[in-house]
C-alpha cells in the first residue's frame, strides 16, 4: 500500500461574517492516491469549490479551516506562507473553470506561461521559454511560438483552456486539481480538452482531482469518484461500482434525474429530488439529506451519520443504505408525454438572416457578411417538441430570437397559425401573433427584473394580452399559474433575488404561459441549473404540454437531454441545417458527420459503455464570410474530397422525414457502427 | 489606429467650433452691447452707435461668428484695428495674420500678448502640480487598494474623502492662517515678483502647489484604490497567487497593469482641470494665472479675451480627452491588438 | 465624479443556498407519498427569510455614513430653527464690535469685517445652501436621468446627438461654465441652478446611459419586449429602478460638489448678492483681513467643508453598503 499523495483529514471550513459563522463543510476526510484520478461530484452550493480553495490555502479572509490536509507527508494546512507558495509552484497546480477570467488579459500567455518554471531555482528565462512552448506543444495548440506571444482575448475558449493546463502543467505538479474546466466550452470542445487530460495523465502520472457537477464526464475521466452534498462526502466508490450500483440514497437520486442517450421520454421519467438543498445556516443534525430523504428515519438518520465500507474502496454514509432498493418504486411512474397532433403550427421556409457589416472604419476592403442563419426548412407541429441542437455560432439562438420576435428575418418565410411572422418583430405584431408565440430563456439570474418581485411580470403579461380585468382577477390568475409551475403562491411577493436558479425559472415559465401561447420557444432553460433541478424543469415542462397541447421549441446543446425529450431533432453548424428528422432516425445512423462527431463527444454516465471516437480538428469557422461549399467541410472527418469545399451539399432524404445535408450518399453514411456499444440489460436501474 | 486617431481628430475639431459659437452667442448675443462693452461706459454714444456700424453688428449671428474666425484664421483684417475709428489699438503683428485673437479691451493690449503668458503661468503650476500629483495619487492609490478594508486602506481613503470635501479656497485659507500668518513661513500671495515682501519666486510656490496638490490627489488617490481593489478581486489574481507568487510580485506584475487603464484616463484629465480649473487659487493667491484672466475679462466684459480664452481653455480639454482615449486604447491589448 | 465601486467575490453563492422551499412536491414524488410513512421528513424545512432591510433601514450599520449624517443634521436642524433661535439679525452691522472682532460673549464667532455676527451669518447662510443645493442637484438629475435613459435605450442616432451635446458642455472646463455663465446672465436663484443643471447634466446623463446599456440586452427586457410593453414603460420601470444604487451615491457626491461650486461663486463674487449671507461670499470678504483677523475667512470655510464632508461620507457609506446589496 503506497502511501497517499494527498490526505485530507477532518477538514472543518466555516465561513465568518458579522452575521455569524456559516460551516461549508463540517468534517471531511479522504485520500487521493498517486497516479490516481478522483472525481468529486456534486451540484451548486456543494462545497466542492470550496474543498479546493481549502487544500490550497486560499479561503479568504472570511474562510477558517481547521483539520489537516497532508501532501507528501507534510501537513501545509498550517503551512507558512513561504511554504505554501512552494507547494502551488511546484507540488499543487490548479486549472479553473472559466479561462477567460484565469488568464491576465493584460499580458501575453507567453509572460503568464515562463513565470510558473522560473520560480524553481536554477530555471533562466531562456530555458523557461523552451520549456512553455515545449507544453503549449504537448497541449496541441499550433504553432507555440506565436501562441507565445499573443494576448489571451486572441485565442479562443479551447486555446485558452489549453493554456490553462499548460500553465498548470509547468510546475510539474504531482497533484492536479479542476475546477469544472470543460464547464462553458462546446461539447466537441469539451471532449478534445477531456483526451488532453487523460494523454497528459499518462505521461506525467498526475494525480487529479476532478470536481463537476456533470456526471457523464465522470465517467469518462475519473477513477474513483465521491459524492458531495452540503459539505458532506456521502459516498466514495470506484467508478464502475458507483455508476453500476449507488448505495447512498441521494447518489441514486441524482444518478435518476441524469438523462441517457438510450432512453426517451416515452419509457422513462427523470424522478427529481423533492425540496432543495437546505441552508448552511439550517443543516440539519446528522445526515445532511435528510429533509428529502424519502428513507427519513427519526431517532437514526439525525444523528451522526458514521461512514460504512461496503464493498472494495466503496464507502458509504447512510443507515438505510442495504435496504435503498426498497424506496424506489418498483415500475417507474412514467410522465406520459404529449403526442404530437398533425396540424402544423409552425413552418420556415427558407428563413435566412444575414447582417451586413458596414465600412465602420476607412480601410476596410468590401464589406462582409455574417450569415447567422441561411436557408432554414422545417415545420412543427402541434404538441411536438422540435428540438435544435447545435454548438456556439450555430445560429440557434438567432432563430430562437426570430421566432419569438425580437429579431427580423432578413429573407424566407416563417408561418405560424396562418401568418407569416418572418419579418415582424414583437412590436409589430398583434397581440394574437405574440401570444402565439412565447419565450423562455437561459440565464434564471438574468431573467427577472432584480427590483421587481416574482409575480409582477405575469401580471403585466395578464393585463397586456388582456387576459384577466381587474386587479383581483389578475391577482388570482398570477397564483393559479404559481401553482402550475409548483411555486408556492406565497413566492409571488418575493423578489428574484432571493429565489433559487430553478425557482426563477419556473416564474419565467408561468410569465411564458400567461398568454397561453400556442408554441413556446425554450432557449437552454436549464442549461444553467443543477441536474436534479434540470430533471424537475424538464417534467414541468412535459407536464403542461400534455395538459395545455403546446408546440416547444427547444434549443440545446446537451444531446442525452434532447434524446429524452424531443419528437424532432435539427442539428445546426455555421447558420446551415446539416441534418433533421425523427428522434430515433437522428440519434442511429445514417448520420451527418458532424452528428456523429457531437454524439461521441457527448460524455455518457457510463463507464462500461464503449463510444466511438470521432473528434473534430480546429475551430468553428467565423460565419462571416463563410465558405462557398459545404459549412462543415473544413474540419469534417469524412471529407470526401474538392467537392466538399465547392460545391454546397444536396439534401439526402431519408425515412419519416430524415433530412441529411451531405455529398455522402445515404447509404454510405448508414454503414457504420453505432456510437455506443453497450448491452442495454446490463446498466442497473437507477 | 490612424483611422481612430483621424476620425477622433476630426471630431475635435468639430467640437471646438459647435462649443466656441457657443461662447460666441452667450457674450455677443446683444449687439449692442457689444458695441458699448468695447468702448467702456463712458464713451459717447454717438461713438457706440459708429463702432455698431462699422463692425456690422446688425448681422446676425452665425455671420458675426464666421467673420470672428476669419479674423482668427487670417483671412481677414481686425475691424477694430482700422485707424479710422480711432481706438488706439495697436498691435505690433499687424492686423491680419493667422491666430489674431484681437484686442483686450481690459489691458490694453493685443489679446496674444496677454494670454500666452498668463496660460504660461497657469501651465507652470499645474506642471509642478501634476508631478506631485501623479506619483502620490498612484502611490497611496494602490497601497490602499490592493488590502481592501486594511486598516492602511482606510486610513487613506479617510483622508481622500477629508481632501475632497475641502474645496481650494478653504484650504487655501487654512494654510495661509497657519503658514502666512501664524507662522510667517511663507508669502501670503504670489505674484511672481520679487518686489514687496522680498520672497523669492520659488516659495511663492509652495503654498498654491500645496492647495492644488491636496485637492485633486484625495479624487485621484481614490479612483485609483477603487480601480486595485476592483483588479484584486478578479480571477486572474487568484491565479497568479495559486501559481505560488509571493504578493508583492502579483501585485506589481498583474495587478498593476490591469488597475491603472482606467485610472490613466482619469489623471490626465486632471491636467484639464489644473489649467482651466484652478482660477480660484489663482484668485486666493493672487497668482497671474490664465484662470484669473478669465475670470477678470468675464466681469469687465472683454468679448475679445473671453471667446479667445475660452477656445483655448476648449482646446486644452480637448486634446486632452483625446490623448486619453489614445492613451486607454493603447493601454488595453483588446483594443490595441484587434 | 463618482469613484468606481469595486466588486466583491464571495466564495458562497448565497442565492442557491438560503431560498424559501417550494412548498407543492413535484406530481411525482407526490405520487411515491404512499410508499413511505406519512410523516414529514426529519430535519426543518428552512423558514421564509424574513424580507432582508432596506438601504435605508442598514444605514446605521455603516459608521462612516452615520458620521457624514450627523453632520449633515446637525446644519439642517439649525438651518431649519433659525428663525427661532436667540441669534442676531444677520445683516445688523454692529460698529462697535469692529474694534475688537475676535469671538466674544457677545459674537460666539465674532464679527466679520463689516461687523456683523459670524454665527448668526453662518446658520442664515446655511438655509441657502440647503435650499439651492438639493434643489439644483435634483434639476439636473431631472434633466440628465431622461436623456441617459432615451440614449442608451435607443442607441444609433439619439445615442449620438445626447452624446455629442453632453461631449461637448463637458468640454468645458466647468468653472469656466459657471464663471461665463453667471458674468453674462447675472447672479440669481435660478440662474445658478440652470448653470448647475447645465453643467452636472452630462454627467449624470453618462452615468445613467451607461447603466441603461448594461440592462438593455438582458433577458427580463427582452421579456418585456414580448409583452409589447412601450418603450416608455420599459425605460422607466424596468431599466430606472436597477440604477438606484449607483445614482443615490452619485447623488450625494453631486449634492456636495454643488455646495463647493456655489461656495466657489461666492468666492469669485458671482454668488447671490449681498447683503444675504453666502459662505463662499464671506470666505471672499474675510481674505482682505486675513493677516489680522483670519477668523473671518477661517469659519465660514470650516462650515462649508463640515457640510460637504458630511455628503461625502454619506455617499461613501452608502457605496459600500450597496455593495452587499
Amino acid at each position: 500500500m503506497t502511501a497517499p499523495l494527498l490526505r485530507v483529514e477532518n477538514l472543518k471550513v466555516e465561513y465568518r461574517s458579522a452575521a455569524g459563522s456559516v460551516t461549508a463543510i463540517p468534517d471531511l476526510s479522504f485520500e487521493v492516491a498517486p497516479g490516481e484520478s478522483l472525481g468529486i461530484v456534486g451540484e451548486s452550493g456543494c462545497g466542492k469549490s470550496t474543498l479546493l480553495m481549502a487544500i490550497m490555502g486560499h479561503l479568504g479572509s472570511s474562510g477558517v479551516a481547521t483539520g489537516r490536509v497532508i501532501f507528501e507527508g507534510k501537513e501545509i494546512s498550517k503551512a507558512s506562507p513561504a511554504e505554501l507558495r512552494a507547494v502551488r509552484s511546484g507540488g499543487i497546480a490548479m486549472v479553473y473553470q472559466d479561462p477567460n477570467a484565469a488568464l491576465n488579459p493584460t499580458l501575453k500567455i507567453g509572460r503568464q506561461l515562463v513565470e510558473v518554471p522560473m520560480l524553481r531555482a536554477g530555471v533562466s528565462p531562456t530555458e523557461a521559454t523552451r520549456l512553455s512552448e515545449r507544453m503549449l506543444a504537448d497541449v496541441h495548440l499550433p504553432d507555440p511560438a506565436s501562441v507565445m506571444e499573443r494576448y489571451p482575448h486572441q485565442l479562443s475558449g479551447g486555446q485558452k483552456q489549453r493554456a490553462v493546463i499548460a500553465m498548470a502543467l509547468l510546475a510539474n505538479p504531482r497533484l492536479l486539481l479542476l475546477d469544472e474546466p470543460t464547464t462553458g466550452l462546446d461539447v466537441t470542445v469539451e471532449a478534445a480538452v477531456l483526451d488532453l487530460v487523460d494523454e497528459l495523465r499518462e505521461k506525467y502520472g498526475t494525480s487529479l482531482i476532478y470536481i463537476t457537477h456533470n456526471v457523464g464526464v465522470v465517467a469518462q475521466v475519473c477513477d474513483r469518484v465521491g459524492v458531495m452534498y452540503l459539505g458532506d462526502l456521502v459516498e466514495e466508490a470506484p467508478v464502475g461500482a458507483l455508476f453500476a450500483s449507488p448505495r447512498h440514497p441521494y447518489t441514486r437520486r441524482l444518478m435518476a434525474c441524469v438523462p441517457r442517450l438510450d432512453g426517451d421520454k416515452h419509457t422513462t421519467s427523470f424522478l427529481p429530488i423533492p425540496g432543495q438543498p437546505s441552508s448552511l445556516r439550517d443543516r440539519p443534525a446528522g445526515c445532511p439529506f435528510s429533509p428529502r430523504c424519502v428513507g427519513f428515519t427519526p431517532g437514526l438518520c439525525d444523528q451522526k451519520v458514521p461512514v460504512e465500507e461496503i464493498g472494495p474502496n466503496h464507502r458509504v454514509r447512510c443507515f438505510r443504505h442495504r435496504e435503498a432498493e426498497m424506496f424506489e418504486p418498483a415500475a417507474q411512474d412514467i410522465v406520459a408525454p404529449a403526442e404530437p397532433r398533425p396540424e402544423i403550427v409552425l413552418e420556415a421556409q427558407g428563413l435566412s438572416k444575414i447582417y451586413k457589416l458596414g465600412n465602420s472604419f476607412f480601410g476596410a476592403k468590401r464589406s462582409a457578411a455574417l450569415s447567422a442563419n441561411e436557408d432554414l426548412n422545417f415545420s412543427a407541429k402541434k404538441s411536438e417538441i422540435v428540438a435544435i441542437v447545435g454548438e456556439s455560432g450555430s445560429g440557434k439562438s438567432t432563430f430562437a430570437r426570430i421566432l419569438a420576435g425580437l429579431q427580423d428575418a432578413t429573407s424566407g418565410k416563417l408561418v405560424v397559425l396562418g401568418s407569416d411572422i418572418a419579418n415582424t418583430t414583437a412590436s409589430e405584431r398583434s397581440s394574437d401573433q405574440l401570444s402565439a408565440v412565447q419565450m423562455v430563456f437561459q440565464n434564471p439570474d438574468a431573467t427577472l427584473n432584480p427590483s421587481h418581485s416574482a409575480g409582477f411580470p405575469i401580471a403585466r403579461a395578464l393585463k397586456k394580452f388582456k387576459v384577466t380585468h381587474g386587479s383581483k382577477e389578475t391577482q388570482s390568475r398570477v397564483a393559479e399559474l404559481f401553482q402550475m409551475v409548483r411555486l408556492a403562491p406565497s413566492l409571488m411577493r418575493v423578489r428574484p433575488g432571493r429565489l433559487s436558479g430553478g425557482q426563477k425559472q419556473r416564474v419565467a415559465i408561468a410569465r411564458a404561459f400567461a398568454a397561453t401561447p400556442d408554441i413556446l420557444v425554450a432557449d437552454e432553460p436549464v442549461s444553467a441549473l443543477d441536474v436534479s433541478v434540470q430533471a424537475a424543469i424538464v417534467n414541468l415542462l412535459l407536464q403542461i404540454q400534455k395538459t395545455k397541447g403546446t408546440t416547444i421549441v427547444f434549443i440545446s446543446h446537451d444531446l442525452a437531454l434532447v434524446r429524452h425529450l424531443a419528437d424532432q431533432v435539427i442539428v445546426m453548424y455555421l447558420g446551415k441545417v446539416m441534418e433533421s428528422g425523427p428522434v430515433a432516425a437522428l440519434f442511429a445512423p445514417p448520420f451527418h458527420p458532424y452528428t456523429e462527431a457531437l454524439l461521441s463527444a457527448v460524455p455518457v454516465p457510463d463507464p462500461a459503455a464503449e463510444q466511438r471516437h470521432v473528434r473534430l480538428s480546429g475551430e468553428t469557422p467565423s460565419p462571416i464570410n463563410v465558405p462557398k461549399g459545404c459549412r462543415f467541410a473544413t474540419r469534417c472527418p469524412r471529407k470526401v474530397g474538392a467537392i466538399c469545399d465547392e460545391v454546397p451539399p444536396p439534401e439526402r432524404k431519408g425515412e419519416g422525414g430524415h433530412m441529411i445535408l451531405c455529398h455522402i450518399p445515404l447509404d454510405e453514411l448508414a454503414a457504420v457502427a453505432p456510437i455506443f456499444q453497450h448491452n442495454r440489460s446490463e446498466r442497473a436501474p437507477a | 489606429m490612424i483611422a481612430f486617431i483621424g476620425k477622433r481628430l476630426l471630431g475635435l475639431v468639430a467640437t471646438l467650433l459647435v462649443a466656441s459659437f457657443l461662447v460666441f452667442a452667450v457674450t455677443e448675443f446683444s449687439p449692442g452691447n457689444v458695441a458699448r462693452k468695447t468702448l467702456g461706459p463712458f464713451a459717447a454714444q454717438e461713438s457706440v452707435d459708429l463702432l455698431y456700424q462699422k463692425l456690422h453688428l446688425n448681422d446676425s449671428l452665425p455671420v458675426r461668428y464666421v467673420r470672428w474666425l476669419g479674423v482668427l484664421t487670417g483671412v481677414i483684417a481686425d475691424p477694430l484695428q482700422d485707424p479710422a475709428l480711432k481706438l488706439d489699438f495697436k498691435d505690433p503683428r499687424g492686423d491680419r495674420y493667422f491666430g489674431n485673437f484681437g484686442y483686450s479691451t481690459l489691458y490694453k493690449l493685443p489679446v496674444n500678448d496677454v494670454i500666452w503668458n498668463r496660460l504660461g503661468n497657469t501651465a507652470l503650476l499645474a506642471g509642478i502640480s501634476f508631478a506631485l500629483i501623479v506619483p502620490l495619487s498612484l502611490i497611496f492609490g494602490v497601497l490602499a487598494g490592493m488590502r481592501e478594508g486594511s486598516f492602511l486602506d482606510r486610513t487613506i481613503s479617510v483622508f481622500g474623502i477629508v481632501a475632497t470635501s475641502i474645496p481650494e479656497f478653504a484650504s487655501g485659507v487654512f494654510l495661509v492662517a497657519i503658514f502666512v500668518v501664524a507662522l510667517r513661513l511663507l508669502p501670503g500671495t504670489s505674484p511672481l515678483t520679487t518686489g514687496g515682501g522680498g520672497w523669492s519666486i520659488a516659495s511663492q510656490f509652495v503654498l498654491p502647489v500645496a492647495v492644488l496638490v491636496l485637492y485633486d490627489s484625495g479624487y485621484v488617490v481614490r479612483m485609483v484604490r477603487g480601480s486595485t481593489a476592483e483588479v484584486m478581486n478578479k480571477p486572474y489574481i487568484r491565479t497568479a497567487v495559486l501559481k505560488g507568487l509571493s504578493f508583492k510580485t502579483v501585485v506589481w506584475r498583474h495587478a498593476v497593469r490591469n488597475a491603472m487603464i482606467a485610472p490613466f484616463t482619469v489623471i490626465l484629465l486632471q491636467i484639464n482641470f489644473l489649467i482651466s480649473g484652478v482660477v480660484v487659487t489663482e484668485m486666493v493667491f493672487a497668482y497671474p494665472g490664465f484662470g484669473r484672466m478669465l475670470l477678470e475679462a468675464s466681469l469687465f466684459g472683454d468679448i475679445a479675451l473671453i471667446e479667445a480664452a475660452t477656445l483655448v481653455a476648449l482646446a486644452v480639454a480637448t486634446t486632452t480627452q483625446l490623448l486619453s482615449d489614445i492613451g486607454y486604447a493603447l493601454l488595453n491589448p483588446q483594443i490595441r491588438v484587434a | 465624479m463618482t469613484a468606481d465601486a469595486p466588486t466583491h467575490v464571495s466564495a458562497l453563492e448565497p442565492g442557491k443556498l438560503a431560498a424559501a422551499p417550494e412548498v407543492m412536491p413535484d406530481a411525482v414524488a407526490a405520487s411515491m407519498t404512499s410508499l413511505v410513512a406519512p410523516t414529514a421528513p426529519g430535519a426543518p424545512v428552512a423558514a421564509i427569510d424574513r424580507k432582508p432591510p432596506s438601504l435605508l433601514r442598514r444605514l446605521p450599520t455603516s459608521p462612516i455614513a452615520m458620521v457624514g449624517l450627523a453632520l449633515i443634521g446637525i446644519w439642517v436642524v439649525l438651518a431649519a430653527l433659525a428663525p427661532f433661535l436667540p441669534l442676531d439679525d444677520p445683516n445688523r452691522q454692529d460698529f462697535l464690535s469692529l474694534a475688537n472682532p475676535l469671538p466674544s460673549a457677545k459674537h460666539w464667532l465674532g464679527v466679520d469685517i463689516k461687523g456683523r455676527d459670524i454665527l448668526s451669518r453662518l446658520i442664515f447662510g446655511a438655509r441657502t445652501v440647503l435650499t439651492v443645493a438639493p434643489f439644483a442637484a435634483i434639476c439636473a438629475y431631472l434633466v440628465g436621468m431622461p436623456l441617459g435613459l432615451l440614449a442608451g435605450y435607443y442607441g444609433g442616432k439619439v445615442d449620438l446627438i445626447v452624446s455629442r451635446l453632453s461631449d461637448i458642455i463637458l468640454a468645458f472646463p466647468i468653472i469656466i461654465l459657471y464663471v461665463i455663465l453667471i458674468s453674462q446672465i447675472g447672479p440669481s436663484f435660478w440662474n445658478i441652478v440652470l448653470a448647475v443643471i447645465l453643467t452636472a447634466g452630462p454627467g449624470i446623463g453618462r452615468i445613467v446611459r451607461g447603466l441603461t446599456l448594461e440592462q438593455r440586452h438582458l433577458d427580463y427586457v427582452a421579456a418585456a419586449q414580448l409583452r409589447k410593453e412601450s418603450d416608455f414603460y420599459v425605460m422607466a420601470v424596468e431599466l430606472l429602478p436597477n440604477c438606484r444604487g449607483p445614482l443615490i451615491t452619485d447623488f450625494c457626491l453631486r449634492v456636495g460638489y454643488t455646495i463647493i461650486t456655489i461656495g466657489i461663486l461666492g468666492f469669485l463674487g458671482l454668488g447671490l448678492p449681498p447683503p444675504d449671507p453666502d459662505w463662499g461670499t464671506m470666505v471672499k470678504e474675510g481674505t482682505t483681513l486675513i493677516s489680522v483677523h483670519p477668523h473671518m475667512s477661517l469659519f465660514p470655510a470650516i462650515a462649508i467643508v463640515s457640510l460637504v464632508l458630511g455628503f461625502n461620507l454619506v455617499a461613501d457609506g452608502v457605496r459600500e453598503l450597496s455593495l452587499t446589496d
